[in-house]
């Protein structure tokens, strides 16, 4: 059974249709890159996932039940600009945010929780920085500790909404490794990016999307440029093309 | 000047039983206000505060018009303007700030024109935009007194869920919470906690009693838990010795109140230990991004 299921699913926001007929399904293990040009509804198919935005028409599967019942099950990063860096909080009461849900109503935190979050800030090793004031993070603490937020509740689906914008190449790298590892632990990555070489490289699988889905395969399956010039509306001789080696 | 002593035996004088009473709730009120306001400065939310302080004036109005208990009427207006504007903003051509532009200014000239209504009314206007430590009913001590805990409970009770709404509220959403529903909450608690606010220090002053010491106490520390006790700190410090110099000094109670607090924020502002003026003069600046190795020391 896939992780996700995504079935003929189309999206209006203020009257326009942003999605049609997407259809897409992500296997645990799968590190699959969402790759399309700006307003080509990578977030909006995220959010819709999500729950976040009302859905025209389709089907949204998480390991074959609807969002509602399966929400614990799936983790999200939003972009880096979504949350407030000037809050007075600390790494580890940040991630323990992301319980809020599971803790529930009128509960205070659990030894449990207090332990889920220890084990999350180790899988992105920033353990060592547990107390420290969030707003004292560099860019790629900063991605770790949202990232560290949506693996304390153990998804089975991780999705990532451009994490690597204004990052330097190292985080980028640090990054791009951990999301293959929490892959290849069996948990389905989602992550929308512009950086296109990296997703090469690193991505097991690319969907590139502009509206509906353009294409989607293993990158070494993705060397035809028609499939590129139509996902970025770009003519034949751009050098996006060549940087990616597909003519 | 009276000594702080002469000031404690006016406090026991039966004859000035006014005082004790303002005293009583002046501080009850910046208590709470302390509290709710750390939400409202996090959230960048003083212009909500600012809104719903005006809006709770038609309110007044109408109470004072009917006789009927100000705090209570205040508390109706405030809670229905902080509706308003909750479900207006949900609205995406408006901005939120428009919103509130347009509620806030109509519900306060519906309180002027409501209360122009009450035969000498003057006097009542001024006490109401103003403030008074005079003519406080004994039952709004009590209602005060309630409302206040209550407010206290319901923040203690939402505290994580408000957290993670004010952090990141595409997060907060996509995990299910209810963020309408807590804004909501916020703002009618935000609307509460100036109304009871409002009889001492006036209702053109009363956002300073929500905004300046939660101001301050972000200026103090980095640690949400302790901004939430210092706030409070320094608004019942700042409504003691601002109604003790008010009195002493003959003063209008609710200006000096407010301006002991300022005080306070500029004194934080200067000496605060990380994020003060000196501090920042005697150490380079925080970088935003650490340019040092990618894994910036978690390696240890």
């Amino acid at each position: 059974m896939s992780v996700l299921d995504v079935k003929e699913l189309s999206v209006r926001l203020g009257g326009r249709r942003v999605l049609h007929d997407v259809s897409l399904s992500v296997e645990a293990g799968d590190f699959l890159g969402l790759i399309g040009p700006n307003g080509a509804g990578k977030t909006t198919l995220m959010r819709a996932i999500l729950g976040t935005v009302r859905v025209e028409t389709g089907e949204i599967r998480i390991e074959g039940e609807r969002l509602d019942r399966a929400r614990a099950r799936v983790g999200y990063v939003p972009q880096r600009t979504e949350f407030a860096w000037d809050f007075p909080i600390s790494v580890e009461e940040t991630v323990l945010t992301g319980l809020v849900r599971r803790i529930g109503w009128l509960r205070r935190p659990r030894h449990a929780d207090y332990e889920a979050v220890a084990e999350a800030l180790e899988r992105v090793r920033m353990l060592d920085l547990a107390e420290r004031p969030v707003g004292e993070l560099s860019g790629g603490q900063r991605q770790r500790v949202l990232v560290a937020r949506a693996l304390a509740l153990q998804p089975r689906l991780l999705m990532l909404d451009e994490p690597f914008t204004g990052l330097d190449m190292p985080s980028q790298e640090v990054l791009l490794e951990l999301f293959s590892h929490l892959a290849s632990e069996g948990r389905a990555v989602v992550m929308s990016t512009h950086d296109l070489l990296g997703a090469m490289h690193q991505c097991s699988r690319l969907c590139l999307v502009n509206r509906t889905v353009v294409a989607d395969g293993r990158p070494a399956e993705l060397k035809s440029p028609d499939i590129w010039m139509s996902a970025f509306h770009v003519p034949a001789d751009n050098p996006l093309l060549r940087m990616l080696e597909v003519v | 000047m009276l000594s702080p002593f002469d000031f404690i035996e006016d406090l026991l004088n039966p004859d000035l039983r006014f005082l004790p009473k303002a005293l009583l709730v002046s501080m009850m009120a910046s208590l709470v206000a302390g509290v709710i306001g750390s939400y409202v400065v996090l959230r960048g939310m003083a212009f909500i505060g600012d809104a719903v302080a005006h809006a709770v004036f038609p309110g007044l109005a109408v109470a004072f018009v009917v006789q009927g208990n100000l705090v209570l009427g205040g508390a109706v207006a405030g809670v229905a303007t902080a509706i308003l504007v909750a479900v207006f903003s949900q609205h995406r051509r408006l901005k939120e700030d428009s919103i509130i532009g347009v509620f806030f200014v109509g519900a306060f000239a519906l309180g002027i024109v409501i209360i122009s209504r009450a035969p000498g009314y003057s006097g009542s206007l001024q006490q109401f935009l103003f403030g008074s430590i005079t003519g406080i009913p004994d039952e709004d001590v009590i209602v005060v007194a309630v409302m206040g805990a209550i407010l206290l409970l319901v923040a203690f009770l939402l505290h994580k869920e408000f957290v993670a709404v004010t952090l990141d509220r595409e997060m907060a959403r996509s995990t299910g919470l209810p963020v309408f529903a807590l804004d909501l909450v916020l703002y009618i608690m935000v609307a509460i906690a100036i109304v009871i606010s409002i009889q001492t220090i006036g209702n053109i002053l009363v956002l300073a009693l929500l905004i300046t010491p939660a101001a301050a106490a972000r200026l103090l520390t980095d640690r949400l838990g302790v901004m939430m006790l210092v706030a409070p700190v320094i608004g019942t410090g700042s409504a003691l010795v601002g109604l003790y110099l008010s009195w002493s000094l003959d003063l209008p109670a609710g200006g000096t109140v407010v301006l002991v607090a300022t005080a306070v924020f500029l004194l934080a502002w200067l000496l605060a230990p990380r994020h003060g003026w000196l501090a920042r003069r005697a150490r380079p600046a925080l970088r935003e991004e650490d340019p040092v190795a990618p894994s910036g020391g978690s390696a240890a």
